[in-house]
């Protein structure tokens, strides 16, 4: 082979696979969905502030998930402290800065996740899943019963966040809190996509494929692991945080098995290993359960288990993943 | 010389079978070394015991003059102790130089950083780049390793320990599984190893043994039965008897 060929073959991935045109790309749509959303919806930007919150939650589990291979059902674990320590700082401490209440939900995410992880961590498998179950259900019961500082089963309410940097109410339309949330969105994605880039990014996935060669090159698997259980654990507080901010009520629901086997369910839909993925599911579940729970409010449930099979059957990536792959394989036939 | 890698004594049993009995080894840096037996010798057992993935009954094992008995496999990995497996484990979902990335990443200690991306470190680039460039892999840097041939996968498998800057290196059967026609460039890899390096091979092919060590140790019923020269090897009638009985009996009436 020429070094003519050799050094073209070289230098044609690195610039599709560095940080750039591609990522900007997907800021933008971001951006471009949230100004759409805005002037579609303006009467149902809680829904969309909403679905925001759940999207932070489903991009902090394809952290531990999809990018490192951990199965859990436990992840609500991690948004729920994010959501009760930003609502228990404003109602019980009357610290109702939006920012210093956020400071305090991705603290709390954090150091779940890393209560989570050094459990969850310990097995693989199903013994893993079981142990994540068993987590969220502690959690949840915990909150239940810690009833003077969460409220229990009512709900923790009296969160009154302050105007935003001191200028933005967070006003009766939601319109504060949806432009807060998607510039934590923003933020977060971007600060995510450096992060799945980056050596630990790469070491990470080489866990999920083989932890055992990753030993025999002399990193540990465990504490590479722990490290990302903590970085989900904070952006799951992100979420949790937003959405005590923005609603002003901090339910059990939060912190449910439900909660984060649904989180899971639009990991899977959207993609798994993939951050558009990940917003992709969350957008398209969410929307998907709105609708159609509005439309059949007896046969919902019915309609987004249709959705799941006919995904999991035809789309095993999910729908950004099969879209993606789909999109590459026609590139690659020109 | 000054050992860098030493065995002394090292015992092994699982219930009352000795499968590694008071095996003791030394090697010097720019060693080569064979490693055989028949199967069932105890070969596993032993590189098991040595990277500290089994826990000996009673025994030392030394690197550089420390003894790394109580150390897990990945304080040895980082003090040098490097192995490659007989059955290629690769990420096969990522690229070859991504493999030699983040095996020079891991060892500078970088590999936990949260920013950056390899690709535009020019230091880490050039790294893999001679690195891949001298096994030939240069051109398929960027390919899936799921992509390439496993002749190749067994090449990237040297890459990655070679990465890693080992003073002791193990090879587990480095051309196993390996069509003919590739095995030349296998056998040029070896031939190119750091000088100062001290290399154990584990192998089965014995025309590569003889063409590869300087030294050859034969395993038998988990006890080292000879150690000595490659042209000894064969005319050691215990050696004839446990294991080399037909290859040395063939070799003679060639």
């Amino acid at each position: 082979m020429s070094m003519t060929t050799t050094n073209e073959m070289i230098g044609q991935t690195p610039v599709r696979r560095r940080f750039g045109a591609s990522d900007l790309i997907g800021l933008g749509v971001i951006v471009a969905l949230a100004i759409v959303g805005y002037f579609l919806f303006p009467n149902n930007l809680a829904l969309l502030t909403r679905i925001i919150a759940i999207a932070l939650l489903v991009l902090s589990l394809d952290l531990v998930t999809g990018y490192c291979g951990v199965a859990t059902l436990g992840h609500a674990a991690l948004f729920g402290a994010g959501a009760y320590a930003a609502g228990i700082v404003s109602a019980h401490y009357g610290i109702n800065d939006p920012i210093a209440m956020l400071a305090f939900g991705i603290a709390a995410g954090a150091v779940a996740g890393l209560l989570c992880g050094a459990v969850i961590l310990r097995a693989h498998g199903l013994p893993q899943l079981v142990l994540s179950i068993a987590l969220i259900h502690l959690f949840h019961e915990f909150a239940n019963k810690a009833s003077s500082w969460t409220g229990g089963s009512d709900g923790l309410s009296g969160i009154a966040p302050s105007a935003l940097l001191g200028l933005y109410e967070f006003d009766l339309w939601g319109r504060t809190a949806y432009v807060f949330g998607v510039v934590l969105l923003v933020l977060v994605f971007a600060i995510l996509r450096l992060i799945v880039r980056s050596p630990f990014g790469m070491l990470c996935r080489a866990i999920k494929e083989d932890p055992v060669r990753i030993r025999s090159m002399g990193a540990s698997p465990k504490a590479a692991l722990m490290k990302m259980y903590v970085i989900s654990g904070a952006v799951a507080g992100v979420g949790g945080a937003l959405n005590a901010i923005s609603t002003q009520v901090v339910g059990l629901d939060s912190l449910s098995f439900t909660m984060s086997a649904e989180s899971l369910v639009m990991l899977v839909l959207g993609g798994t290993g993939s951050l558009f993925g990940a917003l992709t599911g969350t957008i398209v579940f969410m929307f998907f359960e709105d609708v159609v729970s509005a439309a059949n409010p007896f046969h919902w449930l019915t309609m987004v288990g249709a959705l799941l099979i006919a995904v999991v059957l035809f789309a095993p990536k999910g729908l950004y993943g099969t879209a993606a792959d789909f999109l590459s394989r026609r590139r690659e036939a020109k | 010389m000054q050992p860098i890698f030493e065995v002394r004594n090292l015992k092994r049993a699982f219930g009352g079978l000795a499968v590694t009995n008071d095996v003791s080894l030394s090697m010097a840096p720019g060693d080569r070394v064979a490693l055989i037996g028949p199967n069932g010798a105890g070969k596993t057992t032993f590189v098991n015991l040595v990277t500290g993935n089994l826990t000996p009954g009673s025994g030392e094992v030394r690197l550089g003059g420390e003894t790394v008995t109580g150390i897990d496999a990945i304080g040895r990995v980082r003090r040098g102790l490097v192995r490659s497996f007989q059955v290629t484990r690769l990420f096969l979902e990522m690229t070859p130089a991504e493999h030699v990335a983040l095996a020079v990443l891991q060892r500078d200690g970088r590999s936990g950083r949260l920013f950056g991306n390899f690709l535009a470190m020019p230091d880490v680039m050039d790294e893999v780049g001679q690195l891949l460039g001298k096994l030939g892999l240069r051109e398929l840097m960027h390919r899936k390793v799921s992509e390439i041939a496993y002749g190749q996968q067994r090449l990237l498998e040297i890459a990655v320990a070679l990465a890693l800057k080992p003073k002791v290196l193990l090879l587990d059967e480095p051309a196993a599984g390996v069509p003919q026609s590739d095995t030349g460039r296998i056998e040029q890899a070896l031939a190119d190893l750091p000088a100062d390096l001290a290399v154990l091979m584990i192998e089965h092919d014995m025309d590569l043994v003889f063409r590869f060590a300087k030294r050859v140790v034969v395993l038998a019923a988990g006890a080292i039965i000879f150690d000595g020269s490659p042209s000894d090897v064969t005319r050691d009638p215990r050696v004839r008897e446990a294991y080399l009985g037909s290859y040395a009996n063939a070799s003679h009436a060639a």
